[in-house]
């Protein structure tokens, strides 16, 4: 294995009952790079989203992330392992406020000693306030910093989606997995998203994982990109690769 | 207009229905006629009056109601603002627990009582805040800790001959060990089921009390579990050998009022104390965990947030303090049997929780104070008595579904520079 491969699936199948949803699907992500999962509606691409972040536990195949096997860990563990992922339909803490989110994802950075939070001694008050500035210094990242105190579920929805990437950064993770980040966006929201993305990748040097429909977003920031359909998969390459490619198109367009 | 008269209108017609068969309105058969019998003629003015208001009240109540708006403004019971002050809010935080001291020195004694009952009640309200309001785990069975919080404080006294400030400590972690034992199986369970689960718990606490007679005296409970003392100084007449009575002490009269005060203040000390602990844990990373964990299971988990851990964490800590109320109660009674643990118990806690508002610690008190005063307020009422704690609990629902004082948003700012 490369020394550059941050997280790497081989063989994956997920099968409900009598559906295999997901068939012998491999792919490879290395550090720094923005890979793109896409396929038609319904081809999987959630389901391998689900098995990679350990949300559903697969039925064969194997996950590595950083060389270490993933597939029979809870979620939570290989969200703490540095894989973080958003959802579909954001998932934010609706009625706590927006500073309160990206407290709450800094959970395993802050001081959970119980005595000293009851007792507030000083390096208690030190790692919160640390919690604090971070989760500060990413609104401002992503453009919230003046709804800081607001309900998260009373934010714009464009808003809303940006809230939920800062709250995976605050967590200081290695591997971004964004699940469909630009459904329910107009154009220019997706503009931003795509500006973002591009930042993150170069000022962070975070790795990404994109599931997008977006053609024209998945077009221009992937370096590479896997293509699934029916739960198998289908193709992969950089883009220019693909949109060149005959299955990819009549997998999308149908049959002549 | 047209059709708020004819809303107005069928109101009335109801208001008419029902008050006539309330107030004893009869249809009587004499003969071949059939009469309409009333006791008295006042029977009809004030059917007439009740009618008379509802329609009028209904015909107009956009227009009351916009009124109401504009002269109380938005939201009636929220937080005067001279509280959201911080200096000030410190003050009246002062005068108010000034005031709850002096209490017992200007009271009588029947009221002294009450008022310590109604601070077990806030203690238990609050620990059971934690599990319900703040983590969301619909806990049914949380008389059960109260239960261990009790007998573990007899039980030591009775065999070990432990004090009240011995076994107080070990009352809350034996509780807390409880929490985390039953906890532990049931805590992948959520919603309905949880409910159900943690409801067998309590009662099973509850049929082992009874039933391990060897042990605990079953049903005949156990006696003669001393009153908390004051460093050694015991509030009775005469002390066991070797203490002293409080009176003798301090060369005052025997009044065995001081007893009551003392037990009061006691109680005083541990639900500040139980308020200040739950104050500081709802704005440290776990308190933020367990609001997290019941809004969104599924993102904390994405988040690295292990749910079974926080939502156990929850069920301990709430424990332990339904063990701490637990032991005080049993030393205040000094008679404790599974009869003080059943369902009713838990019932009224939760019902607590649920009328101040969940999650909210001003609102967990006054509900725990409305519901231990209300009923002695309402002693007149005889049997009604339950009839209209339940009309008041359905209103409350109707008009104030969030409780009194819901929790208020935001427990952390960000404030700049």
């Amino acid at each position: 294995m490369a020394e550059s491969e941050l997280l790497s699936v081989r063989g994956l199948s997920m099968r409900f009952g009598g559906l295999l949803a997901v068939d012998q699907v491999s792919m490879e992500v290395r550090l720094g790079e923005v890979v793109s999962l896409i396929g038609p509606n319904g081809a999987g691409k959630t389901t391998v989203f689900n098995c990679i972040s350990g949300f559903y536990r697969p039925t064969s195949g194997e996950v590595l992330f950083k060389g270490r096997p993933m597939q029979r860990l809870p979620g939570f563990k290989i969200a703490r392992a540095g894989m973080v992922r958003t959802f579909q339909n954001v998932r934010l803490f609706k009625e706590m406020t927006v500073i309160e989110n990206l407290l709450v994802a800094q959970h395993m950075q802050a001081e959970r000693n119980l005595l000293k939070g009851l007792l507030l001694t000083k390096g208690y008050r030190r790692r919160e306030q640390e919690v604090m500035e971070r989760a500060a210094h990413w609104l401002e990242r992503v453009g919230l910093i003046d709804f800081a105190n607001r309900e998260a579920g009373n934010l714009a929805y464009g808003q809303q989606r940006r809230l939920e990437i800062a709250r995976c950064m605050v967590t200081q993770p290695r591997l971004l997995m964004l699940d469909e980040p630009a459904a329910g966006l107009n154009p220019n929201e997706t503009r931003d998203l795509n500006q973002m993305i591009v930042r993150l990748k170069q000022e962070e040097g975070i790795t990404v994982l994109l599931i997008e429909h977006d053609m024209s977003l998945v077009m221009d920031i992937s370096d590479r990109i896997y293509v699934v359909n029916q739960g198998k998969p289908l193709a992969d390459g950089t883009p220019e690769q693909i949109q060149r490619n005959p299955e990819v198109i009549k997998a999308y367009l149908g049959e002549e | 207009m047209a059709s708020q008269l004819l809303h107005a209108g069928f109101s009335a017609g109801l208001t008419f229905l029902l008050g006539a068969s309330v107030l004893g309105v009869e249809l009587r058969s004499q003969g071949v006629n059939t009469i309409v019998a009333v006791e008295g003629p006042m029977t009809w003015l004030w059917l007439g009056v009740a009618v008379v208001i509802v329609f009028f009240h209904q015909l107009f109540r956009p227009r009351i109601e916009a009124l109401r708006r504009r002269t109380w403004g938005g939201s009636r019971f929220s937080l005067p603002p001279l509280l959201r002050n911080h200096a000030q809010r410190r003050l009246m935080i002062a005068l108010v627990i000034g005031a709850l001291l002096l209490f017992p020195f200007l009271a009588e004694r029947s009221a002294i009582d009450l008022a310590t009952l109604t601070l077990i009640y806030v203690m238990l309200g609050l620990g059971l805040n934690v599990v319900v309001g703040l983590a969301g785990l619909l806990d049914l069975g949380y008389v059960g800790f109260y239960a261990v919080g009790a007998y573990t404080y007899a039980l030591l006294n009775n065999y070990f001959g432990f004090s009240f400030w011995e076994a107080l400590p070990l009352a809350g972690i034996v509780t807390a060990l409880f929490g985390y034992l039953l906890g532990f199986p049931v805590l992948r369970l959520r919603g309905d089921y949880l409910a159900i689960v943690t409801l067998g718990f309590g009662e099973i606490i509850r049929i082992l009390l009874n039933n391990w007679t060897e042990l605990t005296g079953g049903p005949n409970g156990i006696s003669r579990i001393p009153k908390p003392t004051l460093f050694n100084l015991e509030f009775s007449r005469r002390a066991d050998e070797g203490n002293i009575p409080f009176h003798e002490f301090f060369g005052i009269p025997y009044d065995p009022s001081y007893k009551v005060m003392y037990l009061y203040i006691l109680a005083l000390l541990l639900s500040l104390a139980t308020v200040y602990v739950i104050y500081r844990l709802m704005r440290m990373p776990i308190g933020r965990a367990w609001e997290a964990l019941r809004e969104d299971d599924i993102a904390c988990r994405s988040l690295g947030l292990n749910p079974t851990g926080i939502k156990l964490s929850a069920f301990t800590i709430g424990a332990s303090f339904a063990g701490f109320a637990g032991a005080f109660f049993a030393a205040r009674q000094g008679f404790i049997s599974p009869e003080s643990f059943t369902f009713i118990e838990s019932a009224i806690v939760l019902a607590i929780v649920v009328l101040g508002g969940m999650g909210s610690q001003l609102g967990v008190i006054l509900a725990a104070i409305a519901m231990t005063l209300l009923p002695e307020i309402a002693r007149e009422f005889n049997e009604y008595r339950m009839l209209l704690f339940g009309l008041i609990m359905v209103m409350m629902m109707v008009w104030r579904p969030q409780g009194l004082l819901p929790l208020k948003r935001p427990q952390m700012e960000l404030k700049r520079g």
